[in-house]
């Protein structure tokens, strides 16, 4: 993975001492709120509910052991022992103290670490694929791109106070697992006839209170004019973007009001005007930064590993994990092992200073110290003999690591809601709890087969619901918290917006609603027909009419 | 009774406070003036408009609690979910160290 | 109003002109856009100086046509989180190629000044709340940046960070910046 040379490190570090400046000046009383709050959001500090939030950033979701050991440390110093992990590849923080904040962001400097952009109206983390550079269906890594976004991004002298804030998401993958469509900018890698790299650029995809899908504005960009195109684009935003109404002031606003058409023209004509891009990388930056990217020395296995499969005949839970939390590595004899952080009745995405350490110490035995983060809150080892998964699966459990859930209903996604953010109309964790414990039995959530959940607290859409194959979202009625449910959404390469069934249901009824959409689904599926298929075929109605028509 | 309380979050912690009423800013509601009259509302809004400009809170608001039995108990599941803690972490935040208040943040 | 500009404060001698008041000879002026294009023929005959202030929803390139005889151009932020000047100060140094003053007005504040230089500005007009060593050290706070091609050719600039790597030698010279500041 990426490591800093002496100007990284300058940079993040004289960044943490102008931070530092900032706190003194509003603990000093020099600077108001109303401006020093666009500062610490730039920072990624925010006012929750309770205290401030830190936001600390996890470029495109790749971590090393000594980092996730950091974060530990950092929970246990300055926060109560645990972080949350979030649906952008990021961890927060949820009790730091604004007077330790600069300590802290020393903290993280020391092990190349930062929470710049993670929050306010400027570009924030880069994201990606979190299985990327070991996909089996990866035509190229595309982290040396994100890394590069990353430095072009930090800091950016014109794109720092956008309308809005904006976010990237880039996949090198045909099979999409970043959900490039609803970004504000999506990057799709392609080859062409030639074999030359280039990039589909996606703009105008968003969640939040207006979902929509992404339209494509380049089909192909040869890799050496992203870096221009992408000003490009950012300039038409920065300047034509809606500044009047901050729930109109996102990108896909001003793609939708111009139409696809027009925003490409403007984008094209400015990207002509621009000649040269105002930020030049030369060839041989890129080609450094995908060294650090080359892929690990890997043993010379066979396909198969007899053990292995002994193990899995001989122990059912092992075999179940193995279905649901182990992935097709690229390379022969290996594995990519997804950790859950959804352990029945848990709080999706939390983990405890303990657990990460234990993941730390784990990925450095058996991943070439390398954790990823997912959008959906989970964990990631990358590189994982088939010869050490029973050992490492043991290992897991002791640590309440294991649970064997990935990628099926009891996968939940959950924004903090109404228990941490200052947002929130509802509460999300409950909820998720409730619908995790009701589908507690894991022969059941095998027998389902893959299905997303995604829950959010407030229309903010934080907990991705419009995308979830099943998607709540939580909201208030006259100081009661109900909950609206929306079916077939879907962030994949087939990205669809959910739709909403009809009126919202009480708390204590949502596990029941879904139940009854779930075995809805199991009387109509064909075969191993998946959820999300299921509803493409027969649509809405039969679930309506089951939630609603029955009594 | 229903009244109004004033609340903030400390500038150098982030901790939830609520104003007094020997005007100071405490970590417990019990501690809070609680406005039932024009009156302590017209001082309440002067105070907040006060925590705006100072350094030692920020983010001060009014919100509507009730009074029973001498307990003040926010109105909205918002405020009191603020005054206790998390309602899914028993062991975070004011109801875990007896700072929080006599009552229950969803009923 | 002051102005700040090469690291010390001067009056602002300029004088800002309503879309109807007469032109007072021999001053220094700002005009609105509107006005430069309206009036341009007696405008460009003017003998004092000729400024235009450009609002930030306006495109810059309604008065390419003007810049060679314009002096100083005046963007707004009418606040700093609104950052359209930003990127019409871009188009003029940029693709516009324009080589005169470049004003920042509005709700100027020190926490935005580096952006400001390296997006082109080189004055500022700033309110008497902040002194010198404040906004000197609010744009020598960091002395690297990624985006090489902001750094303005004037006063001090980060170094670039892509540039220094590849060997360019000025570039990582250029963080000794105390006296630069001043330049
Ligand atoms: S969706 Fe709403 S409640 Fe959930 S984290 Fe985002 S802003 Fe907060």
């Amino acid at each position: 993975m990426y490591r800093y040379d002496e100007f990284d490190h300058r940079f993040v570090r004289e960044r943490v001492g102008q931070f530092r400046d900032q706190v003194e000046r509003r603990l000093g009383g020099e600077l108001s709120e109303a401006e020093f709050k666009p500062l610490r959001l730039m920072n990624g500090v925010y006012l929750q509910l309770h205290a401030y939030m830190l936001r600390v950033a996890i470029p495109y979701g790749t971590l090393s052991s000594a980092q996730m050991r950091r974060l530990a440390e950092i929970a246990d110093t300055y926060d109560k022992g645990y972080a949350h992990f979030t649906t952008r590849q990021n961890v927060q923080y949820n009790w730091p103290k604004l007077k330790d904040m600069p300590d802290l962001l020393d903290d993280l400097a020391d092990v190349e670490m930062h929470a710049i952009q993670t929050s306010g109206n400027c570009i924030r983390n880069v994201t990606t694929d979190q299985w990327a550079g070991v996909a089996a269906d990866e035509v190229a890594d595309p982290r040396p791109v994100c890394e590069l976004l990353r430095q072009w991004s930090s800091l950016h002298p014109e794109f720092s106070f956008l309308p809005r804030k904006f976010k990237i998401a880039v996949t090198g993958a045909p099979r999409d697992r970043a959900a490039v469509a609803v970004h504000d900018i999506g990057l799709r890698m392609h080859v062409n006839a030639d074999g030359a790299r280039g990039w589909e650029v996606l703009a105008g995809g968003g969640q939040g209170r207006t979902p929509m899908i992404a339209i494509t504005v380049r089909e192909f960009l040869p890799e050496a004019e992203l870096l221009g195109y992408l000003e490009a684009v950012m300039r038409v935003y920065n300047l034509h973007g809606r500044r009047d109404n901050k729930y109109k002031a996102r990108i896909k606003i001003l793609v939708h009001e111009l139409g696809a058409d027009a925003f490409r023209a403007q984008v094209e004509a400015e990207y002509a005007k621009l000649g040269s891009p105002t930020v030049d990388v030369e060839q041989r930056e890129l080609e450094r930064i995908s060294a650090y990217f080359a892929p690990p020395v890997y043993d010379e296995l066979d396909e198969t590993c007899v053990p292995f499969e002994l193990a899995k005949n001989e122990n059912r839970e092992f075999a179940w994990w193995v279905k649901s939390n182990v992935s097709a590595h690229k390379v022969s004899g290996y594995a990519i092992v997804n950790i859950s952080l959804k352990p029945t009745g848990g709080i999706p995405g939390d983990a405890t200073s303990q657990q990460m350490f234990v993941v730390a110490d784990l990925a450095e035995q058996y991943s070439h110290a390398e954790i990823r983060v997912t959008h959906r809150q989970n964990l990631v080892l990358p590189d994982v003999r088939l010869s050490d998964l029973y050992t490492l699966w043991i290992e897991l459990n002791s640590a309440e690591l294991a649970t064997a859930n990935v990628g099926l209903i009891g996968d939940i996604v959950a924004c903090p809601g109404l228990d941490y953010c200052a947002l929130a109309t509802a509460r999300s964790i409950p909820i998720a709890q409730d619908v995790s414990e009701r589908f507690e039995d894991l022969k059941r959530q095998h027998d389902i087969g893959s299905l997303t959940i995604n829950i959010s607290g407030c229309i903010n859409a934080c907990g991705h619901h419009h995308v979830g194959h099943i998607g709540i979202l939580g909201l208030d009625k006259k100081g009661e918290e109900f909950y609206q449910i929306t079916l077939g959404g879907s962030s994949d390469e087939n990205a669809s917006i959910g739709t909403i069934l009809g009126p919202g249901f009480a708390g204590d009824q949502v596990a029941d609603a879904i139940e009854t959409i779930v075995e809805t689904y199991l009387g109509l599926r064909a075969d191993d027909e998946p959820f999300i298929e299921t509803y493409r075929r027969v649509g809405a109605k039969p679930f309506k009419e089951a939630l609603y028509e029955t009594a | 009774m229903s009244g109004k309380i004033l609340t903030a979050n400390r500038v150098n912690d982030g901790d939830v406070v609520f104003f007094t009423s020997d005007h100071q800013w405490s970590l417990r509601i019990s501690d809070a003036l609680f406005a039932e009259d024009e009156a302590v509302l017209e001082l309440l809004e002067d105070q907040l408009r006060l925590a705006e400009t100072g350094t030692e809170v920020t983010d001060a608001y009014v919100f509507d609690a009730e009074k029973f039995d001498g307990v003040l108990r926010p109105r909205h599941i918002r405020e009191r979910i603020r005054t206790l803690g998390p309602t899914v972490r028993a062991d975070l935040g004011k109801q875990s160290n007896g700072t929080g208040g006599a009552f229950s943040a969803v009923s | 109003m002051r102005l700040l500009k090469n690291g010390e404060f001067f009056e602002d001698t300029w004088l800002t002109l309503d879309n109807e008041e007469a032109v007072p000879q021999g001053a220094d002026i700002l005009v609105s856009a509107e006005r430069l294009q309206a009036e341009f023929g007696t405008l460009m005959l003017h003998n004092g100086r000729l400024g235009v202030v450009v609002a930030n929803d306006r495109a810059v390139d309604d008065i390419a046509d003007y810049l060679e005889v314009i002096d100083t151009v005046v963007l707004e932020f009418p606040s700093f989180t609104d950052g359209r000047a930003y990127s019409q100060a871009r188009k003029l140094r940029g693709s516009l190629k324009f080589r005169g003053g470049l004003r920042a007005t509005g709700n100027v504040l020190p926490d935005q000044l580096a952006f400001m230089r390296q997006c082109g500005f080189d004055t500022f007009e700033v309110n008497g709340r902040f002194g010198l060593d404040v906004w000197q050290r609010a744009v020598t706070a960091m002395t690297l940046t990624y985006q090489g091609g902001y750094v303005p050719d004037r006063g001090f600039a980060p170094a670039d960070v892509w540039s220094a790597r590849a060997g360019n030698a000025d570039d990582t010279l250029r963080s000794d910046f105390e006296e630069i500041w001043t330049a």
